[in-house]
C-alpha cells in the first residue's frame, strides 16, 4: 500500500486520473502512442474509436495489468500507478469492468456480489469473516438495483451475456471505487437495456469518476459528456459528441465507415 | 442440539461428504474392535495386516484430499504433491531411525546403519533433533511448508500458472528423487530409510501399534476434510474458486491472488506431509521411489476419478484405485499402468460416478475372468485380463445413467461379492502355483 496521504483533506486534487506521453509496445506495433488524457474528480468520460485503437490497453495501463513503455500515469496527482499491481490499484479505488463480461461463473449472483463488496480483502479477515445485515442489505439493494433478484441465488454461468454484463456492473459498483473504468458495457443488451445503463452510469458519476468505452452511438448521445477519440494509440479529437463528430479526421477514421 | 455444533454446519450442504465421514469413522471403530475382539477364523474378523493396508489407503486419501484443496478449488494442479509427501515422510523416518539407537546391525548407538557404512564419524548437522519425537512433528509439517512457501513465492509472485506450474512442480520433485539417491545426501541414498524398531516406545510391528496408527490416519483424514471444509465454505474458499476461474477478475477486486494461492499451497503441503508421516510407519520403509513423478502423476488421477473440487471424492478416489491397484499389481503387474491410464481417458471423458463402480467392477470381472481360468486349468492371459478390466470400465462409465436408475442398489452389492471372490481365487491360484 501506498504511504502517500492520497486523501488528505487539505489537498484539492486537480485530476483524478493523469496519462501523459504513455506508449506501449507489443512486438514493435504501438498499441498506445504517446497518449496524454486528464480526468477531473467526479467527471464522466466516454472514449470512443475505431477496433484496435488501443483503449482496452489503455485501461489495463491504468489498473495494472499493463506496464507502459514510456510515460507516465498518475492517480490524484501524487500516486504513480505505474509502480503498483492490479490488487493495489484496485484496492486505492480504481475499479474495472472487462470488455468481456468476466464474472465468478461457479458462484451464484449474490456470492459474486458478496465477493465485490468494498473491504476484507486479507487472508485472515475472508477466512472469519461473517457478512452483517448492512452489508447483506447493500448486496440485496445492488441486486435489486441490477434487476436480478429473482436469480439471486443461481449460477452467475447461467445468465445470458447481458445479464453478465450487468453483475459485472453491479460488483464494480459494490466494490465502491472512486473511480469506473468500464469497458463496453452495452454489449449484449437490448436498446431499453442500454438506455438504463447510461442513465445508471450517468447516476454514479455524481458521486464518482467514471470513463466508458462504448461503440453504440446512441449510448454515448445519452451519457452527454466529453467524448475522447481514440486512433492508432493517441487522441485524434477531444471535446463534445457533437463537436468530435464534426471533426473530419474523426468521420474519416471512424464515423465515417 | 445437533444443529448448533460446527461439524453439523461444515456438513450442511455436503450429503455425500457425510456418508463418507461416517463411514471412516465407522471403519475407525469397528476395524479395530473386530481385529481385536473377534476370533481370526470368524468370516468379519480383520487382519493386522489388512489393517495395515487400510491405513495406508487413508494416508493416501489425506495425499488426495491435500491435492484437491489447491487443484479442485484454486486450480493450481500441482505434479508434485508426491515430494511434499516425501518430505514428511522422511522427516517421520529420520525419528524411527533415531530410535532404533544400538539395535542396528552395527550395533552403533550414535549412527544409523547407513552411515557407519559409509565410514561416517559422526551425525550430519541435519539430522539433530530428530532423536525427539515432538521435533520430527514439528519438521514433518515445517519442512514441506517451507518448501512450498518458497517454491509457491517465487513461482505465483512470477505469475507462472496453468501448464507450466505443473511442469515445473514435476521438476522439483524429479530433483529431490535425484537428491535422496545420493549417498552423500546423508539420507540413506538408494535404500532410504528402513528397519525401523519402534515408535514412541512401542513395537511398530505390534498388532496395538498397527491399530493406532490406522486408527490415526482415519482421525487425521476426518481432521483435514473438516478443515478442507471450513476453508472452501468461508468465504476464503469463494476468493479461491474466483482465483480458479477468473484470475485476473480476482485482482481487479482487490485480491492479492499471489497471497491467496500461496496459503493453500503451503497448507495442502503440510497436509501432503502429514500424511506421509502416517504412511512411513505402516509401510516401514520411506526411500527415494516416493519422489518418483509418477506417484505425483498418479494422485491427480486419484482425484480426477473422485471427481476434482468436491473433497470426499479425493478421499473415495484414492481408496478406490488402491484397492484395485493392490489387486493388479498382484495379478497382473505389468498392466498397471495402462490400467491407471484407462481409468484417466474414461475418468476425463465421463466425469460420474459410474466411473468409480467402474474401476471397482473391473477389478471383480478380472478375477472373475482369473478364476475360470484357473478352474479350467489355463494361464491366464494379461492382455485379454485387461481387455476385459476397461471394457467393464468403460461400460459402466458410459451407461451409468441406465445403471443409475435400474440397478444401483444391486451393483453396490457386487464389490463384496467380488471381494470374497478375490480372496477366493487368490488363495486357488497361489495353491495351484505352489
Ligand atoms: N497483450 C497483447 N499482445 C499483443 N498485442 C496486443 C496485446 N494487447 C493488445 N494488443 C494489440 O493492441 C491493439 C489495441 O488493442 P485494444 O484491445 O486496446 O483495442 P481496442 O481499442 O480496445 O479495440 P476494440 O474496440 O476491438 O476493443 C490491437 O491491435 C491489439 O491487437
Ligand atoms: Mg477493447
Amino acid at each position: 500500500m501506498s504511504h502517500t496521504p492520497i486523501n488528505s483533506p487539505s489537498r484539492k486534487i486537480t485530476s483524478i486520473l493523469q496519462l501523459s506521453g504513455v506508449t506501449k509496445s507489443f512486438d514493435g506495433f504501438k498499441a498506445i502512442n504517446n497518449l496524454s488524457i486528464d480526468i477531473k474528480p467526479g467527471e464522466l468520460r466516454a472514449i470512443i474509436g475505431p477496433n484496435g485503437a488501443g483503449k482496452s490497453t489503455m485501461m489495463d495501463i491504468i489498473t495494472g495489468k499493463t506496464k507502459p513503455d514510456t510515460g507516465e500515469v498518475t492517480f490524484k496527482d501524487v500516486v504513480d500507478l505505474t509502480k503498483h499491481d492490479e490488487a493495489d490499484i484496485a484496492n486505492m479505488g480504481i475499479g474495472r469492468k472487462f470488455q468481456k463480461p468476466t464474472v465468478i461463473e461457479t458462484l451464484t449472483i449474490w456470492q459474486n456480489l458478496e465477493l465485490a463488496l468494498a473491504g476484507h480483502r486479507s487472508i485472515l479477515q475472508t477466512l472469519f469473516w461473517r457478512l452483517n445485515n448492512d452489508q447483506a442489505k447493500r448486496i440485496d439493494d445492488v441486486i435489486a438495483l441490477i434487476g436480478l433478484a429473482e436469480k439471486r441465488d443461481d449460477l452467475a454461468a447461467n445468465l445470458s451475456h447481458g445479464q453478465k454484463q450487468w453483475l459485472e456492473i453491479g460488483m464494480l459498483f459494490i466494490q465502491e471505487p472512486e473511480v469506473l473504468l468500464v469497458d463496453e458495457p452495452a454489449g449484449g443488451m437490448t436498446d431499453t437495456e442500454t438506455m438504463v445503463t447510461a442513465r445508471l452510469l450517468k447516476e454514479i458519476s455524481q458521486r464518482h469518476s467514471v470513463i466508458v468505452v462504448e461503440h453504440d452511438m446512441d449510448f454515448v448521445r445519452e451519457l452527454d459528456c466529453k467524448v475522447t477519440v481514440l486512433h492508432e494509440g493517441s487522441v485524434l479529437a477531444e471535446g463534445s459528441l457533437d463537436t468530435v463528430s464534426s471533426n473530419p479526421r474523426v468521420v474519416e477514421v471512424y464515423l465515417g465507415r | 442440539m445437533m444443529k448448533n455444533t460446527v461439524i453439523y454446519k461444515l456438513l450442511q450442504n455436503d450429503k455425500a461428504g457425510r456418508i463418507v465421514l461416517s463411514a471412516l469413522f465407522a471403519l475407525m471403530v469397528l476395524v479395530p474392535l473386530s481385529n481385536m475382539l473377534l476370533p481370526p477364523d470368524s468370516f468379519l474378523h480383520v487382519p493386522t495386516y489388512t489393517v495395515t493396508l487400510l491405513g495406508k489407503y487413508l494416508c493416501y486419501a489425506l495425499l488426495a484430499l491435500a491435492l484437491d484443496l489447491v487443484w479442485g478449488y484454486c486450480g493450481i494442479l500441482s505434479l508434485g504433491h508426491g515430494a511434499f509427501f516425501g518430505l514428511g515422510g522422511y522427516a517421520m523416518g529420520m525419528y524411527l531411525m533415531r530410535q532404533i539407537g544400538d539395535r542396528g546391525q552395527y550395533g552403533n548407538a550414535d549412527l544409523p546403519d547407513f552411515m557407519v557404512f559409509l565410514n561416517w564419524q559422526e551425525l550430519p548437522w541435519y539430522w539433530s533433533g530428530f532423536e525427539s519425537f515432538t521435533f520430527a512433528l514439528v519438521m514433518v509439517m515445517l519442512v514441506p511448508g517451507i518448501l512450498a512457501f518458497l517454491f509457491g513465492w517465487l513461482a505465483f509472485r512470477s505469475r507462472v500458472t496453468g501448464v507450466y506450474f505443473s511442469i515445473i512442480t514435476q521438476a522439483l520433485t524429479y530433483a529431490l528423487m535425484q537428491a535422496f539417491f545420493l549417498n552423500d545426501f546423508g539420507f540413506g541414498g538408494n535404500n532410504g530409510l528402513t528397519d525401523f524398531k519402534d515408535i514412541l516406545g512401542f513395537d511398530i510391528q505390534a498388532n496395538g501399534t498397527r491399530i493406532v496408527l490406522f486408527m490415526l490416519s482415519a482421525f487425521m483424514v476426518i481432521v483435514a476434510y473438516l478443515l478442507c471444509r471450513f476453508i472452501i465454505q468461508s468465504k476464503l474458499g469463494r476468493v479461491l474458486m474466483s482465483i480458479r476461474d477468473a484470475e485476473s477478475r480476482s485482482r481487479f477486486l482487490g485480491y492479492r491472488v499471489e497471497h491467496y494461492k500461496l496459503f493453500v499451497f503451503v497448507l495442502s503441503a503440510v497436509l501432503a506431509g502429514i500424511a506421509g508421516a502416517l504412511f512411513v510407519p505402516q509401510v516401514g520403509i520411506i526411500n527415494p521411489s516416493e519422489f518418483n513423478p509418477v506417484n505425483s502423476i498418479e494422485i491427480v488421477i486419484w482425484v480426477a476419478l473422485g471427481g476434482r473440487g468436491t473433497l470426499y471424492g479425493a478421499i473415495i478416489g484414492a481408496v478406490v484405485v488402491n484397492y484395485v491397484k493392490s489387486f493388479y499389481t498382484g495379478a497382473m503387474p505389468e498392466m498397471w499402468l495402462f490400467m491407471l491410464g484407462g481409468i484417466f481417458v474414461v475418468a476425463t471423458v465421463y466425469a460420474n460416478a459410474g466411473v468409480i463402480i467402474g474401476v471397482i467392477l473391473s477389478a471383480v470381472v478380472s478375477s472373475i475372468y482369473a478364476g475360470i481360468s484357473t478352474l479350467i486349468g489355463s494361464e491366464i492371459n494379461p492382455f485379454v485380463m485387461l481387455f476385459f478390466a476397461l471394457g467393464t470400465l468403460y461400460i459402466c462409465a458410459k451407461y451409468f445413467d441406465f445403471f443409475w436408475q435400474k440397478s444401483l442398489p444391486f451393483l453396490t452389492t457386487l464389490p463384496l461379492i467380488g471381494n470374497v471372490l478375490k480372496e477366493k481365487v487368490v488363495t486357488s491360484h497361489s495353491e495351484v502355483k505352489s
